[in-house]
């Protein structure tokens, strides 16, 4: 197709409305005609322009399951693309954005990436399709919560230890290096809360609780609040929405923070790690973190 | 914090919305529910003009609202304004989702589609019946039949060029040239850009 053709194409692409392959040929246009791709910039703003008068009351239940959905939604990064130093209007960039969608050039993704897909994190991503930019979102910088949480999954010391949740849905994941004096978790499948619980996380100082942070969902990935500092095992519970002061309610997981055992790099022996902790609230003597949790009145673990 | 505004408020504009999708791309989830309140009806509109179906508008809607979340910190307000980005983004997700629906249903795809002939301009007309849409309205009559049908058949009805050519019996090219020729228009008559 001769490029005239090509510089007809505008008003078709910003409507989406081109075939496939004339899509495709059309966005290698754009990447050489800068005249093209400020002109598909503003038929966008044209085109808003007939949306936004289409404007109409959204179902009001949908605004909270959204706001409940993106607790457990990673986000991906800034663009890690060079054609960004290029400055406004550089076309090819204007092109992905326009069709929403993402540069796929980072390297190949590593142990935070195969652990976070293993333990499900990716599970809850609404792009099925989409696994490489889930794990590209693993492996980013301090943009989120998930970066951060990825960035310790990289610590050299790193070590993972995974148990199933009480009565058997789901399992969670806790991540944790001396080095870093952070320690992370990763949900999967955890049995669903109302509106008005959380999942706690707790630090054991010794058989003390210590807030470590709350989980909205079933699933996701946080970074807990406040320094390992030598905290021997980590718990989770269930408490109102809030979070509580103290344990106020069984552990539905317990992890022991030994060095033995589960080491990071190895989803798989992490996985088999779990078995190591009491998968209910019936805990064996053995589980050294969780001989006081258990207590309703919650004051020391 | 910030202040969460009432769903039919006044809407955060301009500026207002760009440092919500950058407080968005660091995870900040009052931002988004504020930016979500801002966009919401424009996206779930678009969504359910394409779409007809309500229940699925709602489910293509919520995706787009979860993709904004998923991609802010894509977002380049040096390529446009955030408004524009959630609704090109809603667009194409209620086309896709069009197709997808039309594709599974090919075999009845040709007499819909020629029920579709006589209902383009119905098109236009619930777009003209709505008084706060007096300036779309005004913009896309002054444009020629063959602009605004092929425009409308494209951008309301998720049709591609060819299925617009199909219908309206015009050659493809012509198609085309008019879907840029009407967008030209309708940019300079809504002010949009320069």
């Amino acid at each position: 197709m001769s490029s005239p053709d090509l510089h007809a194409l505008g008003g078709a692409y910003a409507a989406h409305a081109l075939d496939e392959p004339e899509r495709e040929a059309f966005e290698a246009h754009l990447v050489h005609c800068e005249a093209c791709a400020e002109e598909v910039a503003d038929f966008a703003a044209t085109l808003a322009r007939l949306a936004a008068a289409e404007a109409t009351p959204a179902p009001p239940a949908m605004e909270e399951r959204t706001m409940a959905a993106i607790h457990s939604l990673l986000q991906l990064p800034p663009a890690a693309d060079p054609a960004d130093a290029s400055g406004p209007g550089a076309p090819d960039r204007l092109a992905r954005r326009l069709r929403g969608t993402v540069t796929r050039r980072w390297a190949a993704v590593g142990l935070a990436a195969s652990l976070a897909l293993t333990a499900g994190v990716g599970a809850i991503a609404i792009d099925q399709h989409d696994q490489a930019d889930r794990a590209q979102a693993q492996t980013q910088q301090v943009r989120s919560e998930q970066a951060r949480f990825a960035a310790l999954l990289t610590a050299p010391d790193a070590r993972t230890r995974t148990a199933t949740a009480a009565g058997g849905t789901g399992n969670g994941t806790v991540v944790w290096s001396q080095s870093r004096n952070e320690a992370g978790f990763l949900a999967n499948g955890l049995p669903p809360l109302g509106v008005d619980r959380a999942y706690e996380l707790w630090f054991d100082d010794g058989g003390t609780a210590r807030p470590a942070g709350l989980l909205h969902g079933s699933n996701g990935a946080l970074l807990l609040d406040g320094p390992l500092d030598g905290a021997g095992g980590v718990g989770v519970t269930v408490e109102p929405a809030t979070g509580s002061a103290r344990p106020t309610s069984t552990p539905v997981l317990l992890f022991p923070l030994t060095t033995h055992g589960a080491a990071a790099r190895q989803p798989s022996t992490a996985r088999t790690a779990g078995h190591e902790v009491a998968p209910t609230g019936v805990l064996p003597a053995s589980a050294r973190v969780g001989t006081a949790l258990p207590r309703p009145t919650g004051t020391a673990l | 914090m910030n202040v969460i505004r009432p769903s039919f408020g006044p809407p955060p504009q301009g500026f207002e919305l760009q440092e919500l999708v950058a407080k968005v791309a660091v995870g900040d989830h009052d931002a988004f529910r504020t930016l979500y309140r801002a966009v919401v009806g424009p996206v779930f509109g678009i969504v359910r003009r394409v779409l007809r179906d309500p229940a699925q508008a709602e489910e293509v809607a919520q995706e787009v609202m979860l993709e904004v979340w998923r991609t802010a910190a894509r977002y380049r307000p040096d390529r446009g304004a955030v408004l524009p980005w959630v609704l090109t983004v809603a667009h194409h997700r209620a086309v896709d989702r069009v197709r997808y629906t039309e594709a599974t249903a090919a075999r009845d795809r040709r007499a819909a589609a020629r029920s579709q002939v006589t209902a383009f301009d119905e098109v236009v007309e619930e777009v003209e019946n709505r008084l706060e849409r007096e300036r779309v309205r005004h913009c896309l009559r002054g444009l020629t039949d063959l602009q605004r049908q092929s425009l409308t058949l494209a951008y309301y009805q998720g049709k591609t060029c060819r299925e617009v050519a199909d219908l309206l019996g015009s050659p493809l090219s012509t198609v085309k040239t008019r879907m840029r020729d009407g967008l030209v228009r309708l940019r300079d008559c809504l002010g949009v850009g320069g």
